[in-house]
Parts: C-alpha cells; structure tokens; sequence
C-alpha cells in the first residue's frame, strides 16, 4: 500500500496558476479586490515554500508522479535541499517585490495576473524534474518577465524590452536544440534518467552528448548573465522600474539554479563524464564576468546602473565557486541568498533615491537635497554593505565560507583574486556613487518621501536578511547540506526513478 | 541519401534563420526566427529518427514497437515548440509595431542610430 | 561576559546615540563621554584577573568553524585601556570643539561605532571576528574622515583610507583565511600555538605577505602611508583619536599579536623591519616641510609607526618590549598635540603654519602643553617619549645581523631621530615664535577650560612616565610583554642607566636636529616649500583614474546596446560550446538505426526539399523586399509541414500549417505600418562577417542533424505506443502525450499563449496610431467584396471542423490545439477579409475571461484527480459511441483539452486581433 501522494510539491506552482487565471476575472468584476487576492496568494506561497524547506531539510528526496505515470515516462516535480532553498527565496522576493508593486499595479492591465504567472514560472523551473519541462517552465516566467518589463512601458524601454525578448527568444531555440539532441542520443528527457543513462552511453555518442550538454550551459548561461552571454542583463534591468527590478533580482539566479542542477544533478558533477569539458569553462568564464561586472561598476556613472553590475559580479562569483567542489559550493549557495536579498533591496533603494532627486533621478554628481537624507543614507549604507560583501553582514560570511571551500582547489587563487578584488572595486564604486549622491548636495529636496510599499518591501527583505545572518550558523549547515545532496547525483536518480505511482486498487478520497 | 536530404534543409533553415537574425531591424529578425523556428522544430523531429507513412496513431494488429510507428515523443515536443514560438512571434511583432510608432521606425540597434528613419509621411 | 559587554556597550550606546536630537549636545557627548569611562571600569574590573596572568574567554558559536568570541589577555588589556581612556578625553574634548552646526548626535554616534569596532578588533579570539571589526573601523572611520560633507577634501579623503585600508582588510582576509586554514583553527589560542607548523607550511610567505599587507595600510607604513595626510580633513577630535592613539595602532596591535606565530623568520626580519626603518626616516624627512599642522603631526605618526614596526621585525624579545612601550607613549603625546593642535585651529581659525606664528604672547599655557607634548615626541629626557626612544637604540645597537646592517640601522636611526628632533622642534618654533601671525582672521587667544583639560592631562601623562616609568606604566607594560610574548625578558624601565651609548645616540640626535633645523632657517624659508615633487596620492588617483577610463572603453567597446552584435556573441558561443566536443571527440562510427517499414518516397523529397530551401534561400537574399520576403516564407513553410506529413507526423504537419496561415496573416497585418523596405546597410563587411557565422552554424546543425539520422538508439518511447490505448483510452499517441503524459507540458504551454494573447493586447489596447499614411489604399483594396462575402461562409464551416477535429483529436489526428486553431484562423482570416467585425473584437468580446477560463478549466480538470487520491493530472476515462463521429473518449483528459481549445482560440484572437485593430483607431466610427 503506497503512501498518498505528497500533493503539496504541486501546490507551489498550481496556486499562482489559479491565483492567475482568477484574477483575470477579478479584474473585470472587481478590480479592487486584485490586490488582496494577489497579496493572499504570495502570503500562501510562501508560508507553503518554507514548509516544504522542513519537509526537505530531512535527508528524504521528495518525488511527485505528475499523471500519476512512472518516471521517466511521465513529468515528474522533485523537491530536494536546493529546490526548497529557491522555492522560499523566490517567496520572499515575490512578497517584497508585490508590496512595493502595488502602487504601480494600476498603470496597466494584468499586472497581477502576469506577476503570479512569473511566480509559477519560476517554482516550476525550481521544481520539475524533466529537462523539457524546465523549457517550458523557462518560457513561462519569460513571458511573464516580458509583460512586467514591458508594462506601461514606453520609449527606450520597448527597445531595451526588444533585445530583452529576442535574445530569450534565441536562448529558447537553443534550449530546445539541446533538449531535443539530448533526447536523440540518450533517449529519454528526465533528469534522474539522464543522470544514470548519459555516463552509460556508447563511447560513439560522447561527442554528441557532451555537445548536447554544454549548449544547455550556453542556454542557462544567458539566463544567468554570463560572459559573454550576459550583455543584455544592465541595460534591461536599467530600464525597468524598482518593484521589478527586485524581482528579477531572482531572474539571474534561475540560471545559476539551472546550470548547478545539471552540471550536478544531470551530469554528475567534477567528477562526471562532462568533467574536464562543463567545469574549466565556467570556471573561466564565470571569471571574466566578475571582470566584467567590475569594470562595469566602476565605469558606470547611474545608481541604477551600478546595481546591476553588482548583479553580474555575483553571477560571476557563483558559477565559478561552484565549479569549486562541494564546499565551496556549499559557501556559494548561502552567498547566493544573500546576494539576491541584497540586491534586491538595493534595487529599491536605489529607485527610492532617483524619485527623490527629482530630475537629476539617479546620475551621479551633485543634485537636490534628498527627501529623507537620513533614512535612505542609512538604507544605502546598509545595501551597499551587503552588496560589496564587507562585514558584518552575510555576504561576508558568504565570502569566508566560498574562500574558506575553495582553499585546496586548483586555481583557487584566481577566485580568491576575483572575490577580494571585485568587493574592494565594488566598495570603492559604493562609496563613490554614496558620495556623491548623499554628500554632494545642493538645492531644496524637490521628490516625495518613500511609498509606504517600498518601506514594508524593504523590511521584509530586510528581515529576511537578518534571519540570513543571524542564523547563518544553520544556514550555513543547510547549504553545506545542500551541496552534499547535489554532489550524490546517483542518490537522487534512485528516489525518483525508484517512486512507484498509485496502484488503481490504492485510490480513495481523502 | 534522404537523411542528407533532411539534414541540408535543415542547415539551410538555420543559417538563413541566423543570419536574419543578426540584421538591425526588427521585421528582418521575425523573419529570422520564423526560418530558425522551422530549422529547430525540424531538429526536433528528426531526433526520432525518420520514418515514412508509419504516423503514431495505433492500428490494430501493427505492435506497438518504433519498428512500426514514428517516434511520438519528438512530435509531442514539436507541438508544444510551435505554440510556444507563435506566441513569441505575436509578442514580437506587437513590440515592433508599438516600438515603430513611439521610437519612429524598426531598428532594434541602440547603437547605429543612422539606419532610424522618420516615419514615411 | 565583561568582554562582551565591553564590546557591545559602545553599539548600544551608538543607536541610542542617533536616536537623540542634534540640539542634544550635551546628552549625547554625556552619552558618549559615560560609554567611556564605563568601558574602563570595566577594565578595572577585569584588571585583577588579568595582572594575575589570567586570559579571559567568552564564545557563543557563530557559522561554522567561525565562533563569536572573545578574549581579554594583558596585550588586549592594555590596548583596550588605551581605546577607552582616550575616548573619555576625546569625548570630552570634541564637545567643545564642534561648532554649532555640526550635528553632535551624528559625530558622537560614528565615535561610539568607531570604538566599539576596535574594542572589537582587540578583544577578538576568532581571526575572522577580528577581521569583521577590523573592516568595521575602516567603515567607521570613512564615515567620521567625511563628517564635514560639504567640504571635497573631506570626501576625497574619506575615500581614500576607506579604499586603501579596505584593501589591506581584504588581503588581511585572504592571509587570515589560509592561516585558519593552515593551524587548523581561527582560535588565537590554537593559532598562537602554531608557529612552528605556520611557518613550516609552504604557504607561509604567502600568508605573511597577506597578513603584513594588511597591517601596513591600516599603519599607514610607506608605501601605503598616503591616505593619512589626507584623513587631515578630518575634525581634529577625530584625528586625535583615530590617526594617533588607536585606529592606526591597529597595525601594529596586529603585528604583535600575531608575532608568536608569524615572527621569527628571516622574510619576517628583512619585510618588516626594512618596511619600518623606511617608512620612519621617510615620514620624519616629510614632515619637517609640511606647512600644516595637522600634516606635520601625520607625518610624524607615519614615522613613529614606522619606529614601532622596525621594533617588531627586528624579532628579539625586548625589541618587542620596546616597541609595545612605545606605542603607549606615543598614543600619549600625539594625541594630546593632536589636541594641542585642534585648539589653535580652533582659536586661530588657521592650520597653516605660513600664517601661524608668535602665538607665545597670546596663549603661553597652550603653547607650554604644546611644548612639553613635543619635547616627549622629541624624545627629550625627563619626558616618556625619551625612555622608548632610548629603548629603541640599544636595540639597534644589539642587533645581530649582517656586519653592514649592524653599522648602518643605528646610523640611519640616529638620523631618523634627528629629523624628528627637527620636526618638533619645528612644531614650537615655527608657531609660537619665530616672529608675528601672518593674516589671522581672528586674534589669537586661550581657549575655554574645557577644551584644555584633555591635553593637561596627557601632559601630566608624559611627564610622570618620564620621570617615574615604574611606578606608573611599569605594571601596564609588563602585563602588556606577558599577553605577547608569553613570557617576560629581562628589561629594566628607568631614565638612567649610566653613559652608554644609547645616550649618545640621544644627545647626539637632540643637538643634531636642533642644528639642522635652525641651519636651514637660516639658509632656506622654510615656508616656501609648497609641496613634495611625489605624492602618493598622485599615484592613487592614477590608478583610479587609469582603471576607471579603461573601465569605460571596456564596456563601449562590449555590446551592451546592439541586439546584432550580441547575437553574434551568443550565436558564437553556441556554436563553440558544440563544436568544441565534437572536434575532440567526433562523431564516433554509429551502428545504423533500423530500417523503416516503408520505402522512403525519394521524389516527392527531392521537390519538397527543392521548395524549401530555395524558399528560404530567396526569403533571406530577398529580405529587404519585405512583402516577397514574407510571401517566400509562407512558401518555406509550406515546405516544411508538407515535409512532416511525408515523414508521417500528421498532428504536426495540420498544427504547423495553421500557424503558419496565422504568423503569416499576422505579420502581415503588422507590416502594413512599418517600413515596406530595409534600408541598405552600411557598409557590406559586416554582412559578410554574419554571413561565415550563419553557414557555420547552418553546417554544424545539418551535420549533427546528418550524425543522428544515422544513428539508432534506445528510446522511452514504446511506452507510449504501449500504454496509450490501454491506460492513457487513446489511438492517436502523440495526442495522448499531449494531454495525459505530457500534460503538463501543455498546461505550461497554454499558459505561456495565453499571457502573450493578454500581453499583446495590453500593450496595444487603447493605443491608437493616426492615420498618417496609406489611408486611401486600406479604404479602396484592404477588404474586397468577394472576399468578404466568401469569408461570411468561413466561421460557421470552420467552427464545424474544429469540434470535429476536438472531439475526434484523441484518436485521429486532431486535437485541442490544432482545433482551436483551426477556429482562430477562420476568425482571423474573416476578421482580415473585415467580415464579422466589430463583435470580435477584443473591445467588444472580451477574451480575457475565456483565457481565464480556459485556464480554469485545464487546473481544475488536473486538481479533480486529487480529489480520488491521485496526483495532480491523472486522468480518467470511458468510451460513449455517438453517430457520425463515432466512438468518443469522455476522458478526463477531453475536459483538459477543452481547456487547451478555448486559451487557444481566445489567446490566438487577442494575439492577432489586437494589431489588426490599430488602423481603425480613428476609423470604427464609419465603417467602411
């Protein structure tokens, strides 16, 4: 007799989809209830997501038989460590984002709709287990990514949106070359399959198969913004306004999520038949992106530009600690919650200041006096603290850790280059763009104070954060669990491939 | 020979679709897509290896083998791939058509403003 | 638990500290003033312990192997004595100094913050919890260097002792990482332990370097000693504080704790020492021609630090001593001329010791404190900075090392003590006589009590440990060589030890400094030298500058802002992150897939093949003739679903087919407002450059295509032929796969249509184009009669077909989606002919709702099979007959699909009605 399916694993991405599609109607019967839907929905998410972080935090695999048909032959969603970890990062992202969305929501149709829409997008590609289902997952939060960049968008950003799309839209081919060749030498499309059939291929198919597997990093590489994939990531999020930007601040992290899922749970790994060919290059070029974002911060003359930057140095700062082995790994994952609270939060603040400098927004340089000069100083202060990795905050104890894990790896001296040396280029861009902004002022204050919405958003990403860094101790253990699970590639491919669907006879209501 | 056949159509597809793709205007690179789209859809059937006038629909007394039938599962993948490219063509060209009319013309190239034309009078 | 009340003591006291109003002067420097003075009763309180020889311990787990810890031994002691007991008098002296502008409640906040950190730093067990404090004082201190934020050098100089003493935070990162990493712990009791092993390990050149990179910059040792002069802009409570007593002491406080583990080792020797005995003779030679105050007391601390660093890496026990009693004397008498300083600013309203001069006459009381505070940096007997000094050459003279070195380090200083001589002497000279003040703004006079007690009793301090070192350092500095060391060397604190030479040493350096400095007022004015020929601030602000422009070209040079010149990037990469493994690896010789059943049909092949690729080869050289373009594009398509019907997918070549009428139609509809043509491009090199790209890529795909076809392998897909009738009630498989095994698949799919269907129509809804061009042409040939009475024909028809096709889709060829666009295409082939409008449009048929629905309708479908203990989208099913369309699955499975066929209908209407709209923007009025 098998135990009743665990329906919760699906609930996180069927919610938002009904949340969607009901306030769809909500719109056109009562637009005033939007909100509160929307909100009560996201609130549920999350209580949910951090459920399923206990569930997961037990050594148990979580496996779920979508059409009740037996793996592989069917879409199977998997809840382990690293799922859970993003599942309730994107709650909590999501709950900031929408508080501070809401004054915004009004300024074109379907924002909430499309804003749950994201959410399912981004659960489902947390959740599922099947290499095509993530593609269409991908498509999902895309789309709906479109709509929030694009709404009551105007000017510059329909053709920022325009490069935006397109470059997706070329990702989205190659996504489907790759699925599709992995499909035509392995035979099959779900993770734990792949994971014990593509180390038993023919040596005739290596070629093909490991071809099949860098292009799906090249894919999720654009979606993490990695050289020389990721040029589209400052200019994108520029153009897009705060609430959204601290959304997409989880976007990037979707193709991290992606490419340590694979190289991990796909292709087992350092030590996998794609070792040697998947590791080196990203190692290198998640390199180059720290370069690059460096140089970036340091060249750029826009708050909002200089954020997103920062976005590509942590991109950077993952891939190449979890090229690194399980501990750095470990390290990176607790640094990549941070960095995506950080930010986020940065995000906000710094559109926060833009509205309140008036028509100078947010170039550097003397301009008005700020509204609040105290309360965003002291915001800024603590972003960019979090932002530049500097104590005591967790992106330093993020830092300690990923140094701490690469130690014995080869080439660990040029991470421990690029870590040390884009947090002091970082702090020094911080400090500048900080300076000129709070410091360098002349003229009356002309803006309006902070929106109650972006104060709430803020203290939930700021709870959030002290959470992170109070407890790191646990979770740092739960990351460093994390890791441990993702190094055991053959661990995951039993509990899914072994999950037996509900016999006829076993059905009964509940 | 037709497996050449196939996979020549295919690379034309692609290298049509690409090279579109990487024009400055918006239209030219939907019609690049378009072209890339049938080169990848294409792509995606054939990694069920080809057969002819042996379509998935189960007729009794054929056993239910790849001997006998084409490869579903590529077909299945197509499908949705279609859909999903349509919808993206449609967003696209919505762009194109709002961006033409509030950035004045097609160009989708930040950078050389010089192909920007005023709108035809 | 005193230790962690003493370290969050200063925090507390910080918010509370902010909260208070500006106007509250006198709470907050009371605020700060208690934090102080009740850290040292805490000391007090320690006191007993740590004299006893005891360490005191506090630890609560942090991550990791990183622990909250602290630790109190006589070195810390002594240290954190330091740091309180000055805060007290710089507390009290800063309450008078600030203007009334200056908001105190922010100062005394950074202050307490500022203390707090380097209580920390010194109190640390853990090496990484050090190193969080350590870069916290940077923060603290970049926030008090730019208090007066109006003014640019403040700001500047902010930043630049935050860039270069976080630099050295990092270093000090890294070299404490690997130590940890290296001792097997960041305990200090465990790492202190470790020297042996440390300095075994090959790492260990790498680690000192970190480590010492790390101490130099925050002691401003040469050639990181720039950022000092410029952290001047600072108030003068602030320089007092953090540029003469503790945060610059930081360095050394870290080159002695460390010493057990670090020293001791030839590169320790030569690194640390040389740096020191540079950095003290430079800094000396420096500051005699500095013409402000301030700028002559940094300089004489960059020396004095550099004094105590050539004590330390001379690596002996009482060389050590000497350079631990002598960072106590010198945080005395520099910081009281820190203050000293601070006051004739004050009462002078000028630093600038062109204009300061015979200031005697007006403040004789300042100018004695002024004195004896210099004499004792002078190192003029009967004065602390006399005993250290003396301490410091019998070590040169002890040393034992090279024949050379042993002439030359007592030499050079006796030099280096000269030139301080000089410079102090400068100090009294130069601004209390050597004639009149030059251009004062105000006259000169004694400042209020207060602001004098501070220095009066330092003074007092430096006087008493001169002339009484036992009775009173005596029992500090023991305890301090106890912490350090471990043990206590012989040594023996008085001010006389009889003629030796030492003394020589310092009368030779009084008189030698006196001379030189009077010789060269006499020869040269002093006043005329403006600046130094280099400065490091020079080399700084290049570096930054160099890095910022090339930073700049970097990024304009990489394509942020073209889409083509991105793709190219990407189109690249993908095609070498395939070709990559295939040129190592090949293709590999392949076993032959298994024959079909059928003979391949080789003609009709060939046509179709022919059809496409020139198609498309036409569509692409013809692309700027943007209506043919289409035309030939509509014609490629063609080819490729006639394409799929002949490799026998059916379902595909029908779904194919009507998004192919649909995109057509659409883009069409779309192409009527943009530009009928592409403009020439610019130059043909690049067409050309895209065009070796595009075949490269179009080989790579046809030959991996080619490897493939011609490959056999095992697949997961005779499950579906075999479970497809019995479990999923479905002939036509690829169906069922679409909506029972994959139905998941398609539930995300017709999420993704119908949020582009709404996208569309937000974007467009309610924008409206004038009818700037082609007016004439739309009214005239955009709807023909014909067309329009064929099309009224159309919709019926279609919708007949469509449920046809719905109903039978799960065993035929058919199915939700190609239903649904079979529908969508009658409607919008009607809606083009302009039959039927308005009730279809958007505006006036809502779709959203059905999209909605539709939706709806597929999730709940899915969520029904939970309710009978299945997962989410199991399905279930049974068999009616009906006439005409015969046997009818009611599957669970059909309801799914129903929901496919409406988002895909209402999606596709919005997708491609929405832009059909524009044009009638003006025109729905009067119908044509």
């Amino acid at each position: 007799m098998m135990p009743a399916p665990d329906h919760w694993l699906v609930v996180p991405i069927v919610l938002p989809m009904l949340a969607a599609a009901l306030l769809l109607l909500v719109e056109r019967i009562r637009p005033a209830w939007q909100a509160p839907v929307s909100l009560a929905a996201t609130v549920a998410l999350a209580a949910l997501a951090f459920r399923l972080v206990a569930l997961a935090d037990t050594d148990r695999i979580g496996v779920y038989l979508l059409g009740n048909w037996q793996a592989p032959f069917g879409i199977v969603l998997v809840l382990d460590r690293l799922a859970a970890l993003m599942l309730s990062l994107t709650a909590v992202i999501a709950l900031a984002s929408l508080a501070a969305a809401l004054r915004l929501a009004g300024r074109g149709p379907h924002f909430h709709a499309f804003f749950q829409l994201q959410l399912a997008g981004l659960n489902g590609a947390f959740l599922t287990g099947d290499v095509f289902n993530l593609f269409v997952f991908f498509e999902v939060l895309l789309i709906a990514s479109y709509a929030l960049l694009l709404h009551h968008a105007a000017g510059r950003t329909l053709r920022v949106g325009l490069h935006y799309v397109v470059i997706n839209l070329i990702g989205a081919s190659l996504f489907l070359i790759a699925a599709s060749l992995l499909y035509g030498v392995a035979g099959t499309l779900n993770f734990a399959d792949l994971a014990i059939k593509l180390p038993a291929l023919p040596d005739w198919d290596a070629g093909l198969a490991r071809a099949a597997a860098l292009l799906l990093l090249v894919v999720f590489g654009i979606k993490a913004a990695l050289l020389p994939l990721g040029f589209w990531l400052p200019a994108t999020y520029g153009a897009t306004s705060g609430p959204v930007a601290a959304l997409f601040a989880i976007m990037t992290k979707v193709g991290i999520y992606a490419i340590v899922r694979v190289s991990f749970t796909v292709f087992g790994g350092s030590d996998s038949w794609l070792a040697g060919w998947g590791q080196p290059a990203l190692f290198a070029l998640g390199l180059l992106t720290i370069a690059f974002g460096a140089m970036g911060a340091l060249a750029t003359k826009r708050l909002i530009a200089l954020v997103s930057y920062l976005v590509l140095i942590s991109s950077g700062t993952l891939i190449a600690a979890s090229t690194l082995g399980q501990a750095a790994l470990g390290g990176a994952l607790y640094y990549l919650v941070h960095t995506t609270l950080a930010v986020a939060s940065l995000f906000l603040i710094a559109h926060a200041i833009a509205d309140q400098r008036g028509p100078r927004t947010d170039r550097f340089g003397s301009g008005p006096q700020l509204v609040q000069p105290t309360l965003l100083g002291l915001l800024f202060l603590i972003g960019a603290i979090a932002a530049a990795g500097l104590p005591p905050l967790s992106g330093f104890v993020g830092k300690v850790l990923m140094l701490q894990g690469s130690g014995q790896a080869p080439f660990a001296a040029w991470f421990w280059a690029g870590v040390l040396g884009s947090g002091l280029l970082a702090t020094f861009a911080l400090a500048r763009a900080g300076g000129s902004v709070f410091w360098k002022t002349q003229g009356e204050a002309v803006g309006l104070p902070m929106p109650i919405g972006d104060r709430t958003a803020l203290a939930v990403l700021a709870i959030a954060g002290l959470f992170w860094i109070a407890g790191a101790g646990s979770a740092a253990r739960y990351t460093s669990a994390t890791a441990q699970q993702l190094a055991q590639p053959r661990v995951y491919a039993n509990a899914v491939l072994g999950y037996a669907p509900v016999p006829p006879e076993a059905a009964s209501a509940p | 020979m037709t497996e050449w056949f196939y996979a020549s159509a295919i690379g034309v597809f692609t290298a049509c679709g690409v090279w579109l793709v990487m024009r400055a205007r918006t239209f030219d690179v939907v019609l690049g897509l378009a072209i890339f789209s049938y080169a990848v859809n294409m792509f995606i059937f054939v990694m069920g290896r080809l057969s002819y006038g042996a379509p998935a629909i189960l007729s009794p007394g054929a056993p239910a083998t790849l001997a006998h039938y084409a490869d579903p599962l590529p077909q299945a993948l197509v499908l949705t791939a279609i859909v999903i490219s349509f919808a993206m063509t449609a967003l696209v060209l919505a762009l194109a058509l709002k961006g033409r009319f509030v950035n004045g013309g097609d160009a989708c190239d930040a950078e050389d403003e010089t192909i920007v034309e005023e709108l035809p009078r | 638990m005193i230790l962690m009340a003493l370290v969050l003591l200063p925090y507390v006291a910080a918010i509370l500290c902010a909260t208070l109003p500006d106007t509250a002067r006198n709470a907050t420097a009371w605020l700060a003033g208690l934090t102080s003075l009740a850290g040292c009763a805490l000391l007090g309180v320690a006191a007993p312990a740590v004299f006893g020889g005891e360490i005191l311990r506090v630890s609560v787990p942090w991550f990791a192997n990183v622990s909250f810890g602290f630790r109190m031994d006589g070195l810390a002691w002594a240290f954190a004595l330091v740091i309180c007991g000055i805060g007290a008098l710089v507390v009290l002296y800063a309450r008078y100094y600030l203007s009334a502008d200056d908001p105190p409640a922010r100062f005394f906040a950074y202050l307490l913050a500022f203390m707090g950190a380097m209580l920390g730093v010194v109190l640390a067990d853990n090496l990484i919890l050090l190193v969080v404090f350590w870069e916290l004082t940077s923060l603290s201190s970049f926030l008090l260097i730019g208090f007066w934020t109006h003014r640019s050098d403040a700001r500047q100089g902010a930043r630049m002792a935050l860039t270069v003493t976080g630099m050295g935070g990092l270093c000090l990162l890294g070299g404490v990482v690997l130590l940890g990493h290296i001792a097997g712990s960041y305990s200090l009791d465990i790492v202190l332990g470790a020297g042996e092993l440390v300095r075994a390990d090959p790492l260990y050149p790498v680690v000192l370097v970190l480590i010492l990179l790390g101490a130099f910059t925050k002691s401003a040792q040469f050639p990181f000693h720039f950022w000092l002069p410029h952290a001047m802009a600072a108030p003068t409570p602030v320089s007092a504080y953090l540029h003469s007593a503790t945060m610059v002491k930081a360095g050394v406080f870290l080159l002695a704790r460390l010493y057990p583990t670090l020293g001791g080792s030839e590169l320790w020797f030569y690194v640390v020492s040389g740096t020191g005995l540079v950095t003290m003779t430079f800094g000396a030679a420096v500051a005699i021609f500095q013409q402000d105050l301030k700028g002559l007391l940094a300089y004489s601390t960059i020396s004095h630090l550099g004094l105590i660093t050539f004590l330390f890496g001379l690596d002996s026990p009482l060389a050590v001593v000497a350079g631990l009693f002598h960072i106590l004397n010198h945080a005395v008498f520099k910081a009281s001329l820190f203050m000293a300083a601070g006051i004739i600013d004050h009462e002078t309203g000028s630093r600038d010791m062109r204009q300061l001069n015979g200031l005697w006459q007006f403040m004789p009381i300042t100018g004695t404190l002024a004195m004896v505070a210099s004499g004792a940096m002078a190192g003029v007997p009967l004065l602390n900075g006399f005993l250290s000094k003396e301490m410091f050459f019998s070590e040169t003279i002890d040393l034992d090392a090279h024949r050379l070195l042993e002439v030359i380090v007592p030499i050079v200083a006796t030099i280096a003590a000269a030139l301080a001589v000089a410079y102090s002497v400068r100090f009294i000279h130069d601004v209390f006589f050597n004639g009149q003040p030059v251009g004062l703004t105000k006259t000169p006079h004694e400042p209020p009590r207060w602001l004098r007690v501070p220095v009066e009793v330092l003074v007092v301090l430096c006087i008493a440990v001169g002339i009484v070192p036992n009775w009173t350092v005596g029992p500090v500095l023991a305890v301090m060589v106890n912490g350090t060391l471990g043990m206590r060397p012989e040594y023996s604190l008085a001010l006389w030890h009889g003629f030796n030479a030492p003394l020589l040493m310092s009368v030779i350096a009084l008189v030698a400094g006196a001379t030189f400095y009077f010789g060269m007022q006499r020869y040269i004015n002093l006043h005329s030298v403006t600046r130094l020929p280099v400065s490091g601030k020079h080399a700084f602000d290049a570096v930054m500058g160099g890095l910022e422009t090339l930073a700049r070209k970097l990024v304009a040079w990489l394509p942020s802002a073209s889409l083509p010149r991105h793709v190219v990037w990407i189109v690249v990469s993908a095609f070498a992150a395939m070709a990559w493994p295939l040129y190592h690896l090949g293709f590999g010789a392949a076993p032959l897939p298994m024959p079909s059943a059928n003979a391949p049909p080789q003609l009709s092949g060939a046509l179709l093949w022919l059809l496409g690729v020139v198609a498309a080869l036409s569509a692409t050289i013809n692309y700027r003739r943007r209506l043919t373009a289409l035309v030939l594009l509509g014609a490629a398509g063609l080819a490729v679903s006639l394409m799929f019907v002949l490799f026998s997918a059916p379902d595909l070549a029908l779904t194919q087919l009507l998004v192919e009428v649909a995109t057509i139609a659409l883009m069409m509809i779309v192409l009527h407002y943009l530009p009928q043509t592409s403009p020439v491009e610019p130059g043909g090199g690049r067409k050309w450059r895209d065009a070796a790209i595009a075949g490269a890529a179009g080989v790579g795909m046809a030959w991996v295509a080619h490897a493939i076809l011609t490959r056999s392998f095992a697949s997961i897909s005779p499950f579906y032929l075999a479970k497809a009738l019995p479990d999923g009630g479905g002939t036509n498989v690829v169906n069922v796969i679409l909506v029972d095994f994959r139905g998941f698949d398609t539930m995300g799919e017709i999420t993704v249509l119908g949020a582009a269907g709404l996208l569309v129509y937000a974007m467009l809804a309610g924008f409206h184009v004038q009818r700037d061009h082609h007016d004439a042409d739309i009214a005239d040939d955009w709807n023909p009669l014909l067309v329009r009475t064929v099309t009224q024909v159309v919709l019926p028809l279609a919708a007949l077909v469509a449920v046809f096709l719905f109903l039978r889709g799960h065993n035929l060829p058919g199915g939700g989606f190609i239903a649904g666009l079979v529908l969508a295409c009658a409607i919008l082939v009607l809606r083009i002919g302009g039959g039927g409008r308005p009730i279809l449009d958007p505006a006036h048929l809502p779709y959203q709702p059905w999209i909605a629905g539709g939706l709806l309708v597929a999730a709940l479908t899915g969520l029904g099979s939970m309710v009978l203990g299945y997962p989410f989208l199991t399905s279930a099913f049974l068999h009616p007959v009906l006439p005409i369309v015969g046997e009818v699955p009611i599957a669970s499975a059909a309801f799914f699909d129903l929901g496919v066929f409406v988002v895909v209908v209402a999606a596709t209407m919005l997708a491609t009605i929405s832009p059909g709209l524009l044009p009638e923007g003006i025109d729905v009025e009067h119908p044509s």
